[in-house]
């Protein structure tokens, strides 16, 4: 099933090195300067609709670097000014400016519930009602819908996956936009075979036809990535592309917005790895609580900067790079948790054996598609191998449901937000669905929900700390956390983590790896598994690398870097 | 209007938003509310002998068999599922109560007398297990609901063919007859159980914890799934629960039209479907309630009752009915959609 999108390719080279300094320099910090001149602006137009000849095998332009050049003296393609947003009485955004310009890629970091999707939704039409000046090559517009601003060459890659999973991966590129013959019906063969060319350009090996929601959730993210790429679109938003994927994938696609860049596309690029934005951007501006608090050409900050003006202290704490030799402890855990033997699944695992002690955090490295989810949702009972044994605390199990898994006392919380939470319920509600039965036999008890979800909210520092919230209307990151919120208050015996800090800031981070350190004081078994080594490197103690789903390596006790991890994947 | 709301009204006055999104958010629920005051205003004007006290009695009654059935049904769409089976189900328990009953000699049936009680306990038990193997097909095969009870639709129907081969009874046990058509100080029996009915099962989707898991997965299955909850036996009591209500609904309605026969409920799919989807529960499933049910009620009763009063094409009726159940279906579904926007 997963194993259907299999990655293939390695790295390729990153095309930025020594290239820096020909990017355009900006004001440090403190706001931008305005280049209002009074010229129409040249701009490149792109074809709006997907071309046929296929992009990016054109021609390297060297008028690339002339447009990063100019672009200094040029008016910017996307100019906002004093953008106010709020939601309800939730000032989202207050008096923001914004200029993006041709062939720039402009990276936007910010702690959760900053602003940033806000801003960029605004710029593709999603939220229509704003206050402030929008003006597109130098005329003032305004969107109605996302339709208005699709037609103007924007598109954008949602925070929260925007697929269809029930169509195929072939009707997912070419959504709304599907090739047709004469009398309007979709030519089928055709369509295959283009989206299969694109994704395989992308680096993407997998049949056109397989229905989406059947792939990987990193392979999903990637092909609704390719399909915004390749839409032709002049103006990308990229909201958190990175978060569900493996390095090799982040290298590819860095490479292509590079080259999409070259080419005179604008890219807006969100992300909270500091180290990423500094890597593939020209420009970064930050915000802190629905203001934009400084824009700077990212050759001249560094990532202590940047994240101390996100938060607003000292960020030193918080800039851990793990590019230099960890020391994982000795082992100093309890007895084994969980006893997994020689468990396998049809082409996602073989023969994995491991174990999970008590008071210690186990990680699990290894890209996409290595078989971590199809192990996670094993160890839930959410899928049954076809082989292999697993054993909690000494008695051996098969789960036929995850409530089975849940009553041995385990506990998991899976990668995607949409999957695990309910977007229309408040906030209380998604944290109390886990613990209503241990505090209500039939009725329910709503004032102790609430206490309950109060208290975690207050721990977790989830913004804004309202319990009553829809839980759609938190940010990305805060969403995580109440993700995580439900198993904390009556702790499983077995915690199983995919992904848990995927979309928080900094802050947050830091905030995740304190409660997962208490929560191994207090004897848990803790499982993280990952595809970001920076994930499974500050938070486990043992570190196990999944490749192909199987165990190929296993640090204990020794000296571990995001290199080796690399190496051994 | 009582809906699933109504619990959490504490959490409302804390959310921070503006009339406008809240009026937006909840454009579900008013709707089908003011739907409901316009057609009874209309109806008031245009004939004098709607907005009457005996009037009103006529359409509670006539609401109460389909307000019966459809308590059912509003879990079953709650959890995004459907069952088609619930007019067949009830037609084969009013067809068994009656099986078990002693009906006159001149009734041609091979049945099978029981004493009142028992002959009810073996109806409400066939309807029972006619649910349990809707239960089964959706969740250990995996049947879509859509196609199970489609099914179970045909089989009840056979079933109800072979128990009265044509014929037509008329005894129910006592309990039944007074139930389904006698009244106590002038308030007709059947409106009353309907109310209870409809109390108690806003009770239990509002005030318990297994409502509240009908809730989350009708609102993201998957996500119930990972929270630990066991689906399947929530989605198999709902298919249950909807029979059983179907099948009481079926006794007291055999008692209130006075026979038991082949295809008299037939009417009833459509209507109680559409009382559920009328008032505004969500045919996605997670969004709506009892309330819901009981306004999209009213809203049905008045409209037919209502089309009596004026002078209209009997022809021309039919036509009208639909048009409004489109219109409602139309802004369930658009309500359904600024949600997500306002959610977004
Ligand atoms: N639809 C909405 N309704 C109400 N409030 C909202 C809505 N969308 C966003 N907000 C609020 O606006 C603020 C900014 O949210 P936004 O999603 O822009 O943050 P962000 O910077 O993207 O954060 P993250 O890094 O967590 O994704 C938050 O306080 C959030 O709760
Ligand atoms: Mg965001």
């Amino acid at each position: 099933m997963a194993s259907a999108g299999v990655v293939r390719g390695l790295p390729s080279p990153l095309p930025l090195a020594g290239d820096a300094d020909a990017r355009p320099a900006r004001g440090g910090w403190g706001l931008s300067p305005r280049y209002n001149s009074r010229r129409e602006p040249p701009t490149p137009t792109l074809p709006r609709k997907r071309e046929r000849e296929p992009t990016a095998d054109a021609v390297a332009t060297p008028i690339s670097y002339a447009i990063a050049l100019m672009s200094q003296g040029r008016s910017p393609i996307l100019e906002l000014n004093q953008i106010t947003k709020a939601f309800g009485g939730v000032e989202a955004l207050r008096g923001v400016d914004f200029a993006l310009h041709a062939g720039e890629i402009h990276g936007l970091v910010g702690e959760n519930g900053a602003g940033k999707s806000t801003l960029m939704k605004i710029i593709a039409g999603v939220h229509p009602e704003f206050s402030g000046r929008f003006m597109l090559d130098g005329k003032e517009t305004r969107f109605r819908s996302t339709r208005d601003a699709h037609a103007a060459g924007i598109g954008m890659v949602h925070q929260e996956l925007s697929v269809a999973p029930d169509l195929t991966v072939a009707e997912n590129v070419f959504l709304g936009n599907q090739p047709t013959n004469r009398l309007g019906f979709v030519q089928w063969r055709r369509m295959a075979r283009e989206a299969g060319e694109q994704l395989s350009r992308f680096g993407i090996d997998v049949d056109p036809m397989t229905r989406l929601g059947d792939l990987p959730i990193g392979l999903q993210q990637l092909i609704e990535i390719a399909r915004v790429l390749f839409s032709g679109a002049r103006i990308i938003i990229l909201d958190e592309p990175t978060s569900a994927l493996s390095p090799p994938e982040v290298e590819r696609l860095f490479a292509t917005l590079h080259k999409l860049r070259n080419e005179g596309t604008s890219i807006v690029f969100i992300s909270h790895f500091i180290e990423d934005i500094l890597r593939v951007s020209d420009v970064v501006t930050v915000f802190r609580n629905g203001r934009k608090i400084a824009e700077t050409a990212s050759a001249d900050t560094t990532k202590g900067a940047l994240i101390e003006a996100m938060i607003g202290r000292g960020g030193e704490a918080l800039e851990h790079s793990y590019t230099d030799d960890l020391m994982l402890p000795q082992s100093g855990a309890g007895a084994a948790v969980l006893k997994v033997d020689r468990l396998s699944l049809r082409r996602s695992l073989q023969d994995v054996s491991f174990e999970a002690r008590a008071g210690e955090v186990l990680g699990i490295y290894g890209f996409m598609g290595c078989g971590q989810l199809e192990l996670s949702r094993i160890l839930f009972g959410k899928q049954r191998p076809d082989g292999g044994t697993l054993a909690v605390d000494g008695t051996a199990r098969t789960f036929r449901s995850t409530a089975a898994a849940r009553r041995a006392g385990v506990a998991l919380v899976p990668e995607s937000r949409r999957a695990m939470l309910f977007h229309q319920e408040p906030v209380y509600k998604n944290i109390s669905i886990s613990v209503l039965d241990r505090i209500s036999a039939l009725l329910l008890k709503p004032v102790r929900e609430r206490a309950i979800a109060q208290r975690q909210v207050e721990q977790l520092q989830i913004r804004p700390p309202v319990v009553g919230l829809d839980l759609g209307m938190l940010s990305g990151g805060n969403q995580q956390k109440v993700a995580l919120a439900k198993w904390l208050t009556y702790p499983p015996r077995l915690l199983v983590l995919c992904e848990p800090t995927r979309g928080m800031d900094v802050g947050a981070k830091n905030d995740v790896i304190n409660i997962v350190r208490d929560l191994r004081a207090k004897g848990l078994a803790i499982i993280v598994l990952s595809t970001e080594p920076e994930t499974v490197l500050s938070l486990a103690d043992r570190i196990l690398v999944l490749k192909r789903g199987a165990v190929v390596r296993e640090f204990a006790g020794e000296a571990v870097s995001k290199d080796r991890l690399l190496e051994a994947a | 209007m009582a809906s699933s709301d109504s619990a959490t009204a504490p959490a409302d006055h804390k959310r921070p938003r503006g009339l406008a999104p809240f009026l937006r958010s909840q454009m579900r629920n008013i709707a089908p509310f003011l739907t409901l005051i316009f057609l009874s205003a209309f109806f008031a004007i245009a004939s004098p002998s709607f907005a009457t006290i005996d009037n009103v009695g006529n359409i509670l009654t006539q609401v109460s068999v389909t307000g019966i059935i459809a308590v059912g049904l509003t879990f079953v769409i709650l959890c995004a599922e459907i069952d088609l089976s619930i007019a067949s189900i009830a037609n084969v328990t009013g067809i068994a109560v009656a099986y078990f009953t002693l009906q006159e000699s001149y009734v041609n049936i091979a049945n099978v007398p029981m004493p009142g009680i028992v002959a009810i306990l073996l109806a409400l038990a066939l309807c029972a297990l006619l649910g349990l193997v809707n239960a089964l097909g959706l969740t250990m095969i995996g049947i879509p609901s859509f196609i199970m009870t489609l099914a179970m639709m045909q089989i009840a129907a056979g079933v109800s063919a072979l128990l009265v081969r044509g014929q037509i009874a008329y005894k129910v046990p006592d309990l039944i007859t007074t139930l389904g058509s006698g009244s106590i100080g002038g308030i007709p029996w059947i409106v009353i159980v309907a109310a209870v009915m409809l109390l108690g099962g806003h009770l239990v989707l509002t005030y318990t914890r297994f409502g509240r898991y009908v809730y989350m997965v009708g609102g993201n299955r998957e996500a119930a799934e990972f929270a630990g909850l066991n689906v399947k036996l929530i989605l198999g009591s709902v298919m249950v629960i909807s029979a059983v209500c179907s099948g009481i609904g079926g006794m007291l309605g055999v008692a209130h039209f006075g026979s038991a026969q082949q295809n008299e409920f037939d009417t009833y799919l459509l209507d109680s479907i559409a009382a559920v989807v009328v008032g505004g529960t969500s045919l996605f499933g997670g969004r709506g309630g009892i309330g819901n049910t009981i306004v999209g009620l009213f809203v049905l009763g008045v409209l037919n009752n209502g089309l009596d009063h004026v002078n209209i094409d009997s022809f021309l009726k039919i036509l009208i009915r639909g048009l409004i159940l489109l219109a409602a279906l139309i802004i369930n579904v658009y309500a359904q959609r600024l949600r997500e926007q306002a959610a977004d």
